[in-house]
């Protein structure tokens, strides 16, 4: 079978760079762990061109690279900095609930159409502001949840958690995501609006 | 009875399993009478709506957000594909 003509590497960071590197991004929240993750995975697929069947298209194939590349990367830092007894015990927000388990003052009303404002760029950003705030490993369980959608099952595997720990770091990882959010986001624009 | 500081934390839970049957009605009943922890359940589930644009929003013809990757990391990957 011929293999697809684009076998120039160089070409390869032109043409799949800048995907690949948002990819990594937003998944590692950090700048030279992405760029080296990228890096290693042109070079892997450098190596491995043999093996690329030309079934799935080329940046199929590398994000599929990638991805494997990040799951070790989330695997290896689970592993050198293990949740502790106190993340998990803690309340994340203590001073949102009274002593009988009430709300303090509550949610705030964050107006407008929520279901619009996924679509706003400044929202998106703010999201992934917020989630680089938090500890590595909330913020890289909620991103295997939420973003990558991954199954819990295979996230416990991966972080190295059992499933009643993973619900008590996922429950911590969105309490805070609100929180930021509404700290940043909301009482700005509503500031802004008055 | 379940508090609000439960009810919370159950909201998350049922986003990742289902819950026992009577938890999911404790749940439900809770959120009849709780504004705040039917906003709160809302939010969440807005965050989730939000995650999941993001990572379509980085597909190859999708309207990505993030930055581009730097013109010296692209200059360094292309000389360690050169000599590898």
């Amino acid at each position: 079978m011929a293999k697809p003509a684009n076998t120039d590497p160089a070409e390869w960071v032109d043409r799949y760079g800048d995907y690949l590197f948002r990819y990594a991004m937003l998944r590692l929240r950090d700048r030279s762990t992405a760029e080296d993750l990228v890096q290693e995975t042109f070079l892997a697929a450098f190596k491995d061109y043999g093996s690329f069947s030309g079934k799935s298209s080329e940046s199929t194939w590398l994000v599929g690279i990638l991805k494997h590349k990040i799951i070790d990367h989330f695997r290896r830092q689970s592993r050198e900095a293990p949740l502790g007894e106190k993340d998990l015990r803690e309340h994340p927000d203590p001073s949102s609930f009274d002593g009988s388990g009430h709300w303090t003052s509550g949610p705030a009303d964050w107006g407008g159409n929520p279901a619009d404002l996924y679509r706003e760029k400044k929202f998106l950003d703010q999201l992934t502001k917020c989630l680089s705030g938090l500890s590595p490993n909330l913020a890289n369980a909620f991103t295997l949840r939420e973003i990558e959608g991954a199954d819990t099952g295979e996230i416990c595997k991966v972080l190295n958690v059992t499933e009643t720990n993973l619900w008590v770091i996922l429950h911590r990882a969105r309490m805070l995501l609100r929180r930021c959010l509404e700290a940043n986001w909301f009482e700005k624009s509503s500031k802004k609006g008055s | 009875m379940l508090s609000c500081k439960d009810v919370t934390q159950l909201i998350s839970e049922s986003m990742d399993a289902s819950l026992p049957i009577g938890k999911r009605i404790g749940v439900r009943l809770h959120l009849l009478i709780c504004k705040f922890c039917l906003r709160y359940k809302r939010q969440l589930l807005l965050i989730r709506e939000t995650a999941r644009h993001l990572a379509a929003s980085e597909e190859p013809y999708g309207s990505p957000t993030g930055e581009p990757l730097s013109v010296g990391a692209k200059e360094r990957i292309r000389e360690s594909l050169a000599n590898p």
